[in-house]
């Protein structure tokens, strides 16, 4: 079953890789990245079920736990990059969630640093390369990993690097955890599909589109004006 | 000293209803948001999915409170001046459709959120506010949530939705614009069009 599935996207991946579309300035690699999204789309025919599977039979606190646990392991990535983008004072709240929610929270199982007032934060290595300037680049999509820009291509890499899930020494443990958390992120993210599936035109550059957005909003910690609302044909209310 | 205590806390209690009209963007903001999540919380239906019932609840509470025009003018951008007024009636009819089903799906996948209300920066005068609010939910980053209000005659009037940094206008427009580019205006209001009627095809 997987392998036809497999074979039915990568064909559909080099038929759609051909066709050339509209020159896109923001997105130069059109063609291989509609391949590259054609075989995440087949690829998730598999994934999906089984975060389905997962989202049905685990219950609810489980998975709030095993969210939380992946989620005090990221923080301490998300400190590093705040003291890296130079915001000390973020940076020593995350390393207060982080002792809080490992000790009194059970090896990060319960967020009571959320319950008490201190605040989650999210930040990757791309998100710091931006903060000291570094340019997009051109937008990739990639088998797997999604959308990136170049930057946060290099990001991805540096943070995969860092990750402690993957340094596990237990090849057995290591994988079962990267596969967990693989799936409960996927499974998080199923009340999304129906809204993009209705709200997009074609998924891909809603996508695209939404994630460029995203990344300009979160590198300027959410102080970014929207696209198009600088727009001098549309200033202001005054133009329709 | 006392009585005249009781007095101010009298006044004040009568009249705080008054400061809490809708005359302030965040405010109109503030109580669409409660009841609208007032009766999420107790609907089983519309927590397990039913887009339809969740469209009906939009429909009531939200709807009345955006300015669809204005939305439509920002995702289509520089053509919309192109556009003769029946044009853009009937675009700015097709894009509240898509836009209602979009924001009653992500209602339907409302779970124990709450939404925190973050200062205004407004001053005596202004006709266009930034209202800035916050999905709270344990465990995850807060995912900012802001309205860009607007004062006309008929009151306040929400023209854009920012979801994450994400605006659910004017992510459409570059789609909008190469649809305009290949098939003019027309084919824009066929384009919504089609894909309200396959939306309202779908199961749910």
């Amino acid at each position: 079953m997987a392998k036809r599935v497999f074979s039915v996207a990568f064909a559909a991946a080099v038929l759609s890789g051909c066709a050339t579309t509209a020159n896109n300035p923001k997105d130069p690699f059109e063609g291989f990245n509609r391949a590259m999204f054609s075989v995440n789309e087949g690829i998730d025919v598999v994934i999906k079920p089984v975060a389905q599977g997962y989202d049905a039979v685990m219950p609810s606190p489980i998975k709030t736990g095993i969210g939380n646990f992946f989620g005090n392991v990221y923080d301490v990535w998300t400190m590093l990059n705040n003291f890296l983008q130079g915001k000390p004072s973020e940076g020593f709240s995350d390393f207060g969630r982080i002792a809080l929610n490992t000790t009194f929270g059970i090896a990060g199982l319960f967020d009571v640093a959320s319950a008490v007032g201190i605040e989650k934060h999210a930040e990757d290595f791309g998100q710091t390369l931006g903060k000291w300037g570094v340019g997009d680049g051109p937008y990739f999509y990639w088998p797997i990993i999604g959308p990136r820009t170049t930057r946060d291509t290099f990001g991805w890499a540096v943070d995969t690097s860092a990750d402690l899930v993957w340094h596990v020494d237990d090849v057995a443990v290591r994988n079962t955890l990267v596969g967990v958390r693989y799936i409960d992120l996927r499974a998080s993210l199923l009340p999304t599909d129906k809204v993009v599936e209705q709200a997009a035109f074609d998924k891909y550059n809603y996508i695209r589109d939404a994630y460029l957005q995203n990344r300009r909003s979160e590198i300027n910690d959410g102080k970014a004006i929207p696209e198009g609302r600088d727009d001098a044909d549309c200033k202001q209310s005054r133009c329709y | 000293m006392k009585s005249l205590f009781s007095l101010l806390l009298g006044v004040f209690v009568l009249c705080a209803p008054a400061f809490a009209q809708e005359d302030s963007p965040d405010a109109l903001i503030k109580k669409v948001t409660d009841d609208v999540l007032t009766i999420v919380r107790q609907d089983k239906d519309i927590q397990s999915g039913n887009t339809k019932k969740a469209i009906a609840l939009v429909e009531a509470k939200v709807l009345p409170h955006f300015n669809f025009l204005h939305m439509t003018a920002l995702a289509v951008g520089r053509d919309w001046r192109e556009a003769t007024p029946e044009q853009k009636k009937q675009l700015s009819e097709e894009f509240k459709t898509l836009l209602v089903r979009t924001y009653s799906n992500a209602l339907t996948g409302y779970k124990d959120q709450t939404i925190r209300y973050k200062p205004t920066k407004m001053q005596n005068g202004d006709t266009d506010v930034l209202v800035r609010t916050e999905i709270v939910q344990s465990g995850s980053k807060p995912i900012a949530l802001d309205y860009s209000v607007e004062k006309l005659p008929d009151g306040w009037k929400v023209y854009d939705v920012v979801v994450a940094g994400v605006s659910l206008v004017s992510n459409y427009r570059d789609t909008f614009a190469q649809e305009i580019r290949a098939n003019k205006i027309d084919g824009l209001i066929k384009m919504l069009a089609a894909k309200n009627k396959q939306n309202e095809a779908s199961k749910s």
